[in-house]
């Protein structure tokens, strides 16, 4: 047998992908947050609807942040009509985005399996295949000795405390490589004229007789024709400089990966109940997750128990684990609304748009919202797909709970 | 990990504690009263501040009892523990 070193057959690192530019006195749309949304609706205000006088401008370094660090689950088995109908798009963009880009994403169909472990787990999961069917996306239930032939590894005896009692497949489903998602909108739309701009912070929003004219930044004021959000975890913060609140709030949400391990886990597991996810990326690295740290914080760091508890509950779902070490853990800052449902579209403010609210699941919708609030900030008007997510559904009541297909399943 | 400091008991482990949220938001005085941007605002919106917020924790694994924190959301920092009941304390 030869010896494969992990991540041989991985691409090298590029070399610059985009002009770094200065930015301008004035431009048609300033999008800001370089994060994967801001960068996808950037790309598509340009391809789509060949508006690209646009920057994107980002406190940091673009996809420094949630983008970053993300565990990268792509999926789009949600249970309402309004879910799907993004999430799938979504889907169905990834599925052709490595040619439209033009850039190697690691795109990987593998599968998820969403675990259920009590009664009430198996009807909600039952209850979310047939909707999902309903509504043409890949959805199966499985049987725990299906699980066992999708995963070997997973533990599904009876004598665990939380034995495994099925689960719902989706095949399509799986993981991307998150840097290269983003260095991929990145590149296409710098090349379609759009100005990527680091390390400016956006420190306020000029207002003027309830119409956004622009911006102010840490490397001067930037006047804009229309403002698109796309801050995830600061959305509170940068909203609030144009005296829109939001019903969010900023939670860590912490990852960890593994030491580089020979491939075991062909597919991505997921379980609510005992809470915790796990895949393995391209490298090798076994990459878990959990729920959000309860408290409020703009810390990029979680608490060690949260870490504790999502480690146990793995071992519990793969014995197999146990002799792995943790290589590194990390957090980031997530925006979570009242339903577990984004919030895209127009503000009571004139030409400013946000696009927030993702919360724990976001890398998955990232060509999908890009697509979609692109065509919101084009027009003015809400994409059909992206209407039911607006501000004002807390309002009227119509809000889209999937605090069941989100909740620890990102 | 945060070290809270309990009223009662003493820095305790973040573990011990439940936390509840943004404090000091009251129950509608006349809720047949609200229009309908009201109710939204008390039921689904919450300060979400990058600095000093006023916010509820509950020591389960302890005395079970409630009391309110002022923590820097930016740093985690804790400046004021006091008991439900009891003004906000003046914070730098
Ligand atoms: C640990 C973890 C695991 C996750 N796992 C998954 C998963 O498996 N699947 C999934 O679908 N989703 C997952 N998510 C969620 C997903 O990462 C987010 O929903 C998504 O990345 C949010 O969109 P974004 O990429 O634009 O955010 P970000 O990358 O956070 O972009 C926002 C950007 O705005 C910038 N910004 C903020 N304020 C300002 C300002 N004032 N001026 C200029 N720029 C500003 C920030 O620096 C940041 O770069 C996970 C998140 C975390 C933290
Ligand atoms: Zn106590």
């Amino acid at each position: 047998m030869t010896l494969r070193t992990p991540g041989a057959d991985l691409p090298d690192h590029p070399d610059r992908l985009w002009r770094p530019a200065e930015p301008k006195r004035a431009y048609d749309v300033v999008i800001v947050g370089g994060g994967g949304h801001g960068l996808a609706t950037a790309y598509y205000l340009a391809k789509n609807h060949g508006i690209t006088n646009v920057a994107v401008l980002e406190r940091g370094w673009l996809a420094g942040g949630n983008m970053a660090r993300n565990t990268t689950i792509i999926r789009s088995n949600y249970l309402w009509d309004e879910s799907v109908g993004i999430y799938e798009h979504a889907l169905k963009l990834w599925e052709g985005l490595e040619e439209d880009l033009g850039y190697p994403l690691l795109f990987s169909q593998r599968g998820v399996l969403n675990l259920a472990h009590s009664l009430q787990d198996v009807r909600d999961s039952v209850r979310r295949v047939n909707a999902n069917r309903l509504n043409g996306v890949d959805a199966e239930w499985l049987t725990p000795e299906q699980v066992k032939e999708v995963c070997p590894i997973v533990d599904i005896s009876p004598h665990v405390r939380y034995p495994v009692l099925g689960g719902t497949y989706q095949p399509r489903a799986g993981i991307a490589k998150h840097d290269y998602v983003a260095w991929g909108f990145a590149k296409a739309a710098a090349d379609l004229g759009v100005d990527m701009i680091e390390h400016c912070e956006v420190t306020g929003l000029d207002v003027r007789d309830g119409r956004v004219t622009g911006v102010q930044t840490t490397r001067g004021p930037i006047a804009a024709k229309k403002v698109a959000l796309a801050a995830a975890g600061h959305s509170s913060v940068v909203a609030g400089y144009a005296g829109v609140s939001l019903p969010l709030q900023s939670h860590p949400l912490q990852a960890l990966v593994s030491e580089l391990l020979e491939p075991v886990h062909p597919t991505v597991v997921m379980s609510n109940a005992v809470h915790v996810y796990v895949s393995q990326a391209h490298k090798g690295e076994l990459v878990m997750g959990a729920g959000i740290d309860a408290a409020n914080s703009y810390r990029q760091r979680g608490a060690f128990h949260i870490i504790e508890r999502q480690m146990s509950a793995a071992l519990e779902l793969f014995p197999v684990f146990a002799r792995a070490h943790v290589l590194r853990t990390w957090g980031g800052v997530v925006d979570v609304t009242p339903d577990a449902s984004p919030i895209v579209g127009l503000t009571p403010v004139e030409d400013l748009y946000v696009n927030c609210g993702w919360g724990t699941g976001g890398f998955k919708a990232t060509p999908g919202v890009g697509w979609c609030y692109a065509h919101t900030v084009a027009t003015g008007e809400p994409h059909p797909l992206n209407a039911p997510f607006s501000l004002d559904r807390f309002t009227t009541g119509k809000l889209v709970d999937e605090h069941g297909a989100a909740a620890v399943a990102h | 990990m945060l070290l809270i400091p309990c009223p009662w008991c003493g820095p305790r482990d973040e573990a011990e504690f439940h936390y509840g949220g943004q404090a000091h938001v009251a129950y509608p005085e006349n809720p047949a009263a609200l229009s309908d941007e009201e109710w939204a605002r008390y039921l689904f919106f919450r300060d979400n501040p990058k600095g000093l917020f006023a916010e509820r924790w509950s020591h389960t694994a302890g005395c079970r009892r409630w009391f309110n924190a002022v923590r820097d959301t930016a740093t985690n920092e804790i400046h004021a523990v006091y008991r439900v009941g009891e003004p906000r304390p003046v914070t730098a």
